[in-house]
């Protein structure tokens, strides 16, 4: 097994993210080249999480973080919610592999860790409800999004909630005035917001948020919860 | 070396070829056939062709076009509200608008000039077709992308739809057309749904869920056995069912005709009743309608923009009586294709509406070639080998934007 491989760490078996460099942002407009599940049912998990899966085949997905990029927050979940399973969704090719090879060398070195993360391919913006039914995620990530791409889809305390972050001001102006416009959404309070440990984790948890901390910049925050829906069930 | 020669075949078919459209007035009043630009209307009441006037003229025996509206994108597709207070429509990026129409009537000269408001969308997907569920609660949009959403239409939409139903994700490929059936104890009623990948599906549309799928190209005895891969499967063009909702016609793509298929609400399952064949001609249908309570399904099948230089327009008109649902075994033998001389409205509707008389056997299968080249570049995605989109991605100068190692 043990040919020097280049694009992995000889000490710490980790993949080298200098191999894995793809342009910042990527082209959501375009129809790339992945398969992408017909319907959520026709999803499957096992090949995603195989260890966790075994033990209790009945888990679902309960967190997606759109445009995981390098995976930084995931990892931080994962160990944060051990039984609860996470999948980050990106377009990047390159990225997404550097992502999965991360994983596996996560669950090689700590055994029984890391079994519930996980990372696929996909252009989220068009996909999401392919893979996931109706009210199964209760955590949402917008980490960070790309700037260009401002898409307008973009009461009762539920436990769905959406968490967004960026350091450039409009975008966060942006998204803030459409969460706070959308009739189904509403802010999380302040000591909520005190008391979620994921919180901490959007600006220091990835690659982006370590890079504004650095240098020093202003990041802008918006994480609101969907309230129940109007039509009786 | 094929795919530069495929680039420049792509360029050639910049002509742009729409199918012809019918719509059916709901107490079959008139019958409208639309063919590119054209929008040609018969009036079965007068027996007359009807005279279309812009907002500036006309007098009461005409029909007046009492709004208008500028949409920047091309609209793909439009549907008016069961309560006839708004106008729903899409662009070709997949944004629906609404337009509240509730003020207007013959009196009102003066309209407050309202503007069309952005209610949701299909992120960059062509939406195919648009419609309003029969309790008008809610809004269906399919597209492109093979997905059908189901949106709580409020009761101020100005304000935008926001919370949506479900999803209803099953098909293969682009969904083409959507059609409801309900009956007295099932006033919800169900959603009947057609695409390319041949097959017309019943839906549970508030939970989303597929109750039931029917393969109607290989019912139809369309697929050739030794089908290959790369070969594109004959869409589904149009739905229409009875109004009792146990009937639905399907036209298909190279089918001369249409499939007449059964639905049951108690079983919740689409079953094949019979094919209808349009006999002496290649009578392939691109639209077809009816009016609720009467059983007719009128059909047409034409195009415009051809490249013969025969006639710029094509449309043809034919009808099926015995459009309704028996109980008896004699729905077999019920449903036929009319002659020219037995359709309602007789020559002069035909005249009318087709532009003509008779058509050459010769323009039918032209025309029946465009639409189908013309849905299929639209519609379908094309699936670039690898090289193609590194050639494709050589004009992209956006390399300074990478980051740094």
């Amino acid at each position: 097994m043990e040919v020097s491989n280049p694009t992995h760490s000889k000490t710490t078996g980790l993949p080298r993210k200098r191999f894995y460099r793809a342009r910042a942002h990527s082209n959501p407009l375009s129809d790339s080249h992945f398969p992408v599940p017909v319907s959520p049912s026709q999803f499957d998990c096992t090949v995603h999480y195989p260890q966790f899966l075994k033990s209790d085949s009945s888990k679902k997905i309960e967190f997606a973080d759109i445009g995981c990029g390098f995976g930084g927050l995931l990892i931080s979940l994962s160990t944060l919610f051990p039984d609860t399973l996470m999948i980050g969704m990106e377009l990047r090719d390159k990225v997404t592999e550097y992502v999965k090879e991360r994983i596996l060398a996560l669950r090689a070195s700590n055994p029984g860790h890391y079994e519930n993360v996980s990372v696929v391919r996909t252009n989220s913006m068009k996909y999401i409800p392919n893979y996931f039914e109706k009210g199964q995620l209760t955590k949402m990530f917008f980490l960070f999004p790309d700037p260009h791409f401002k898409e307008k889809n973009h009461r009762r305390r539920s436990r769905w909630i959406i968490y967004t972050i960026t350091d450039v001001e409009e975008l966060g102006v942006w998204m803030k005035s459409c969460l706070e416009g959308h009739p189904l959404f509403e802010a999380l309070p302040e000591d909520e917001l005190e008391a979620d440990p994921v919180v901490k984790l959007l600006s220091t948890a990835t690659e982006e948020g370590q890079k504004v901390e650095r240098n020093e910049g202003q990041t802008f925050r918006a994480v609101y919860r969907r309230i129940a829906s109007s039509l009786p069930h | 070396m094929e795919d530069n020669h495929m680039e420049e075949n792509e360029q050639k078919l910049e002509t742009e070829v729409a199918p012809a459209l019918i719509a059916v007035h709901p107490s079959q009043i008139s019958v409208s056939v639309s063919v590119g630009s054209e929008l040609r209307v018969f009036s079965l009441q007068d027996g007359s062709r009807v005279k279309l006037v812009d907002e500036t003229g006309g007098h009461k025996d005409s029909i007046r076009a009492i709004r208008s509206r500028v949409s920047e994108k091309r609209v793909t597709s439009l549907a008016i509200s069961g309560d006839g207070m708004f106008v729903c429509f899409a662009d070709k990026f997949g944004v629906v608008y609404v337009v509240d129409i509730g003020d207007c009537n013959y009196e009102n000269t003066a309209p407050v000039n309202k503007k069309a408001v952005p209610i949701l969308s299909h992120y960059c997907s062509i939406i195919t077709r648009l419609e309003f569920s029969p309790d008008g609660k809610y809004i269906i949009t399919a597209d492109r992308d093979f997905k059908i959403r189901v949106t709580v239409f409020p009761k101020q939409p100005l304000n935008g739809a926001h919370e949506i139903q479900s999803f209803c994700l099953g098909h293969t490929e682009f969904v083409s057309c959507l059609a409801f059936i309900s009956c007295e104890d099932y006033a919800q009623g169900l959603l009947v749904s057609g695409s390319g990948d041949s097959t017309v599906r019943l839906w549970d549309y508030a939970s989303g869920c597929l109750l039931d799928t029917c393969d109607v190209g290989a019912e139809a005895g369309l697929l050739h056995s030794n089908q290959r891969l790369e070969e594109v499967l004959p869409a589904i063009t149009d739905l229409c069912a009875t109004a009792d909702g146990s009937l639905v016609a399907v036209a298909v793509q190279s089918l001369p005709g249409i499939m007449l298929l059964g639905c049951s609400f108690s079983t919740r399952t689409l079953s094949v009743v019979k094919v209808v064949s349009v006999e002496g001609e290649t009578f392939i249908p691109t639209s077809i309608g009816a009016a609720p309570s009467f059983p007719l399904l009128w059909m047409v099948m034409g195009a415009s923009s051809l490249q013969s230089n025969d006639s710029a327009l094509l449309a043809r008109v034919r009808a099926v009586s015995g459009f309704t649902a028996n109980t008896s075994e004699s729905t077999e033998s019920e449903t036929s294709v009319l002659e020219d001389t037995e359709i309602p409205g007789g020559e002069p509707l035909l005249q009318a509406l087709q532009g003509k008389l008779s058509i050459g056997e010769e323009a039918f299968s032209t025309a029946a070639e465009a639409v189908k080249t013309a849905m299929r570049n639209l519609l379908i995605k094309k699936q670039y080998s690898a090289e193609r989109r590194e050639f494709r991605k050589r004009g992209r100068n956006d390399k300074k934007n990478q980051t740094p190692a």
